[in-house]
């Protein structure tokens, strides 16, 4: 099983570079979002699947998951859905301002080099 | 504390110069900046009988002592002639300037701060024992010269003339510095004369000869030896008091100086004898050819100056050929550190006083350009005089000091012929020749400086000002130095005595202990020798070329100008390091976020695989792997699907809704893989998730049509693959090999007895790693409260714009 999440973790992660080397800044946060997918699942693939019962104190278990990457896991989503937020606000700000979202066009200005 | 605080008097007294400046504006700040240099004339003066004895005098005060860094001030002979040197013609300077800068017109304050700042610079470069505070001293004279030559800033020659200067010697000091490290790595200390003790020891080492060099290239820049001698014509802008004193006198002597100092050092070093005295024969050479080129006066000054800081450096590194000869104290190599001393000291004189000559006929004329002056003798009788002293002194004709320091220099340089180590046999015959040569250049030069200014015809209209005498206070200085140009002839050995003995015996102490060992005796009249012979052949030469010098001095415009050296530094700074570095920063600096995100993901699969491969850490191992389950394979398709679904999509609902799908099935992940926690959260923010998108779906723009260029399409492709695998490579690897047990059976065992709870996850979150929790909070409020400020606070461009301004 570890072996095939971690083809799927670089599968997502292929795709999120695609997307966030692309022009449109719409894509390049939904490549964030892929990426931070790819990595809250590699976290818990790198934790190992072993063990059956999910990491909640019950009669008569002891093979629990590993719960310390689900902890870190819980602590990443939170991290990177207030990034997204922010990132979003601010996509949704500067076409506001600068009337486009290519990225090519978002250079400085050349007077500040 | 006394013989310490002197080297400080001069920058403490620059401090109460803009006092004196704007309070006192009827009396010439100058008179009180005099008083400096006269106390310190007096006070060095004081030490003459001590030193002449052979007895040498130091006085320390800590800085750094856990660094070993003091500053010192060490006075032997050679430190000694030279703060003399230093104050004696600061004095007369500082006199000459009085008269030269008008109080009304000219930023008096700061020139004499600048002055004064100079004055303890370089005070401190020769008395300093220890090598960082002498760097430290160093980069100061350097920067005192900056502001110097820079002084009148509105004229683009002097800015550009005080910045080519700043270049090269600052270069060079950063050199030294690196030279000076190194030696007190190899000495274990930053004291000279405690290096000068272990020579020989350091003779061995490996660094020894990157020491010398660096050291080296430190003195030739600072002393405008050959190729680094072009800063010094341009700093002629300077204002003529300082470049009477800097850039004739003082200055450019701490690099002769420096060699001097390090001779006892690197004395034994081939390198040292054939780098110091070829550098040096070269530039003495290279420096007396072009002076005829020149036409500004201060131009052939300037490489006059150069000329003959290569004639002394020269001399020091014949003297190096002492330490290899047995009984050298009764061979002719010992004249070779004499000559140079004493041609320092005469140098110092006539150039200083060429110079203030020059700023007076430039004062009095107007111009100081050679082909518009001329008969100028009865106009201005004492400067001829003065002009005519020092000019003959410079060609080395009696009866003026020059002639006694060049005679000795013929000398020197025919004993190298008798030098046979370090197959001197072979090249030797060179350097006495080369030395005539340049001698006989030195002799038509001179000629050309006194006799093109003041004989021959006057034309009064050409001249912007017309010419009269200079005032009695401007020809004092230049007086009293034509008065030492030709004292020094007559009474050669009582400056010998105490001046120059003393001084060889610090360049050479393996060779003297004291100064009544070294016995030379200067005689004008040395009796028929090769020496005399040359000077004659000098003379008749000379006087040969300068009769004909209309006919053939046109043979200099061949040369063009783009094979200069001054072309090669233009080309450098201005090209190489201007326009050439900002075309290749423009080249991969585009100002494009896509770019540079590129160079990183190609950099970091690179590296990242690179070193699974050197290392040979890919492994891929099935032990120790759950089962496959048959949920999380349907749930992979639908992941890929989606994934894809995102990427190729050609409208942005779709690609939203599809990056949705890939979250839900993530969280379904972490439903079979026993996360509940997970599940929960990755669900309820997902849902926010696509709902936020969704919201900002409504003002972001649709996806442009443009088509990627192809080139880029594939880059693009091949980066991200690139990524993917390195991402694949590495979670397998470090899935395959797992060294140590995971901690998280402590939190198992523990989580009831020592928390009182059951959900483990829960607990690790806010009671075992509680601190995380904290901060992820502090996150989500910033992220809220900035996008908060980012909708409220709008404002506009303009308003922007007025305010930044």
């Amino acid at each position: 099983m570890e072996i095939i999440m971690a083809f799927v973790c670089g599968f997502l992660f292929m795709a999120a570079i695609y997307l966030i080397l692309s022009r449109s800044l719409l894509r390049i946060i939904i490549g964030t979002g892929l990426l931070s997918h790819g990595a809250h699942l590699l976290i818990i693939t790198m934790g190992g699947f072993g063990g059956n019962n999910p990491p909640v104190l019950a009669d008569g278990v002891t093979e629990y998951v590993d719960p310390l990457p689900q902890a870190l896991i819980l602590t990443a989503i939170v991290i990177s859905f207030g990034v997204t937020a922010f990132f979003l606000v601010l996509a949704y700000r500067s076409y506001q301002e600068l009337k486009t979202d290519d990225m090519t066009q978002m250079k400085g200005s050349e007077d500040h080099e | 504390m006394l013989q310490i605080l002197c080297l400080f008097i001069p920058i403490i007294a620059a401090f109460f110069m803009p006092f004196f400046f704007k309070k006192i504006r009827n009396v010439h700040t100058g008179w009180f900046v005099l008083l400096v240099p006269l106390f310190l004339v007096i006070y060095y003066t004081t030490f003459i009988p001590v030193i002449s004895k052979g007895e040498t005098i130091i006085e320390q005060l800590n800085w750094i002592p856990s660094l070993g860094i003091s500053f010192v001030s060490y006075i032997d002979g050679l430190s000694l002639l030279f703060s003399l040197l230093i104050s004696g013609i600061g004095a007369l300077v500082v006199l000459y300037s009085i008269f030269y800068l008008n109080r009304k017109k000219e930023q008096l304050h700061n020139f004499y701060i600048y002055l004064l700042i100079f004055m303890s610079a370089m005070l401190g470069v020769v008395q300093s024992d220890n090598m960082i505070t002498l760097y430290l001293f160093w980069e100061l004279t350097s920067i005192s010269s900056f502001l110097l030559i820079g002084y009148w800033f509105n004229r683009d020659k002097s800015r550009f003339g005080a910045l080519k200067s700043m270049m090269i010697t600052v270069a060079g000091g950063m050199l030294m510095l690196g030279g000076f490290v190194l030696l007190s790595l190899m000495g274990g200390t930053f004291s000279i004369r405690a290096l000068i003790e272990q020579a020989p020891q350091l003779a061995t080492n490996d660094l020894f000869i990157i020491a010398l060099i660096l050291i080296l290239l430190g003195a030739f820049t600072k002393s405008a030896q050959f190729p680094f001698y072009i800063w010094l014509p341009d700093a002629m802008e300077a204002p003529t008091p300082v470049s009477a004193y800097l850039h004739s006198a003082t200055m450019v002597k701490a690099g002769i100086y420096l060699v001097a100092r390090f001779t006892p050092v690197f004395a034994l070093s081939e390198a040292w004898i054939w780098l110091v005295a070829g550098i040096g024969l070269l530039t003495l050479f290279w420096g007396s050819f072009f002076a005829l080129k020149q036409t500004d006066l201060k131009g052939i000054l300037a490489f006059s100056t150069v000329s003959q800081l290569g004639l002394i450096m020269s001399l020091l590194g014949v003297s190096a050929i002492a330490y290899h000869v047995d009984g050298a104290e009764d061979t002719v190599f010992k004249y070779a550190a004499f000559a140079a001393i004493f041609h320092l000291i005469n140098h110092a004189t006539f150039k200083g006083s060429l110079f203030m000559i020059a700023g007076i006929v430039d004062h009095e004329t107007g111009t100081r350009d050679i082909r518009k002056l001329g008969g100028l003798m009865s106009l201005m009788p004492v400067s001829f005089t003065v002009a005519l002293i020092g000019s003959f002194s410079m060609a080395g004709l009696p009866p003026f000091n020059g002639f006694l320091s060049k005679e000795m220099f013929l000398t020197a340089m025919l004993s190298v012929t008798e030098f046979d180590l370090f197959n001197f046999s072979t090249w030797a015959p060179l350097f006495p020749i080369v030395a005539w040569i340049a001698s006989v250049f030195t002799f038509i030069y001179s000629f050309y400086f006194v006799f093109k200014t003041f004989t021959g015809k006057l034309n009064v209209d050409q001249l912007p000002t017309k010419p009269h005498e200079a005032p009695i206070g401007m020809l004092i200085s230049p007086v009293i130095l034509a008065g030492l140009v030709v004292t020094i002839f007559f009474i050669p050995n009582i400056v010998t005595d105490t001046f120059v003995k003393p001084a060889v015996v610090a360049i050479q102490p393996f060779l003297y202990t004291s100064p009544n060992d070294v016995n030379i005796h200067v005689s004008a009249w040395h009796g028929p020798t090769p020496e005399l012979f040359m000077t004659i052949g000098i003379v008749i030469v000379g006087l040969l070329l300068f009769l004909t010098l209309s006919k053939w001095q046109k043979l200099y415009s061949i040369l063009p100008e783009r094979f200069t050296l001054n072309r090669l530094y233009d080309i450098t700074i201005n090209e190489l390091l201007g326009s050439w570095m900002t075309r290749f920063s423009k080249l991969y600096m585009t100002g494009s976020i896509r770019k540079y995100l590129g160079y990183m993901f190609t950099a970091i699969p690179l590296i990242v695989i690179g070193t699974l491969i050197v290392k040979n850490a890919f492994s891929v191992t099935f032990e120790g792997s759950s089962p496959i389950h048959l949920y999380a394979v349907i749930l992979i398709v639908v992941l890929v699907i989606g994934t894809l679904t995102t990427v190729f999509a050609r409208s942005r609902i779709t690609s939203i809704i599809a990056l949705g799908s890939v979250g839900y099935t993530v969280s379904l992940f972490f439903v079979i893989f026993n996360a509940p926690d997970l599940a929960l959260t990755q669900l309820v923010i997902e849902t926010i998730s696509v709902a936020l998108f969704l919201m900002a779906f409504y003002h972001l723009p649709k996806f442009s049509k443009v088509e990627e260029r192809t080139r880029f399409k594939f880059g693009r492709a091949f980066i991200s693959i690139a990524v993917g695998v390195m991402v694949t490579l590495v979670a397998l690897s470090s899935h395959s090999q797992k060294f140590i047990e995971s901690i998280s059976n402590y939190y198992k065992e523990t989580v009831y007895t020592e928390a009182g709870g059951g959900n483990i996850v829960n607990v690790i979150l806010v009671d075992y790693r509680g601190f995380d929790t904290l901060f992820e909070i502090a996150v989500l409020a910033i992220a809220g409260i900035s996008i908060f400020a980012m909708i409220k606070l709008r404002l506009s461009r303009k308003e922007k714009n007025y305010e930044s301004k």
